[in-house]
């Protein structure tokens, strides 16, 4: 059983289920939760974003 | 000396309802950490469960997919002991692979790095996943 990913997906993928569980546990009412969730995901992928730029910039 | 305060705040009639408490707070992040999800399963929080279950599984099983390892005990790196302890929070998914001989590990490829991360954060957010169940049968969460 293999599984294929990019980077990128393989990010992806990691933010989602992250913040998932970031959000139904450091919240209590369901739209803070869900809230909080969308929060996280926009900053893990954000932050793989910049990482990615800043790297670009270091090479070049 | 006996402290009178601590005397009056411990009357027999109030001991049945934390003893009811006390063990949902022991079986739900027990049951939690032995399988994600079930933690919340068992107190109605059916939705919340599954969505945990669902990220665990999938993150544990990418990992695994990925060709990511799974850290066996052992008393020698101290990065290899915390990935023992993350992995171990996976429960008997962690146990399931053990016996299954899931997750040597791949060196020849770079994407089996992430799969062993996948597989500690796994287990690390099953641990937070069971602590959240602990929170709500003690009434701290709704």
């Amino acid at each position: 059983m293999t599984f294929e990913l990019s980077h990128f997906n393989a990010a992806l993928l990691f933010a989602l289920c992250a913040s998932t569980v970031f959000g139904i546990t450091q919240r209590s009412t369901p739209r803070d939760m869900f809230r909080y969730g969308a929060y996280c995901f926009a900053l893990f992928v954000g932050g793989v974003i910049v990482a990615a730029w800043a790297m670009w910039m270091i090479k070049h | 000396m006996a402290n009178p305060q601590k005397a009056a705040v411990l009357p027999g009639s109030t001991k049945a309802a934390p003893a009811q408490t006390t063990s949902m707070a022991t079986i739900a992040p027990l049951a939690g950490w032995l399988l994600p999800g079930l933690g919340h399963f068992i107190q109605r929080r059916y939705l919340r469960g599954l969505l945990l279950m669902l990220s665990v599984f999938i993150m544990f099983f990418a990992g695994l997919g990925m060709q990511g390892k799974v850290y066996s005990f052992n008393t020698g790196d101290l990065l290899d002991i915390l990935g023992f302890i993350g992995d171990l929070g996976s429960g008997l998914l962690y146990f399931a692979a053990r016996i299954m001989d899931w997750g040597i590990g791949n060196i020849h490829r770079a994407v089996a790095d992430y799969g062993t991360k996948y597989i500690v954060v796994a287990g690390l957010l099953n641990f937070i996943a069971a602590v959240d169940a602990h929170h709500i049968a003690i009434g701290k969460k709704p």
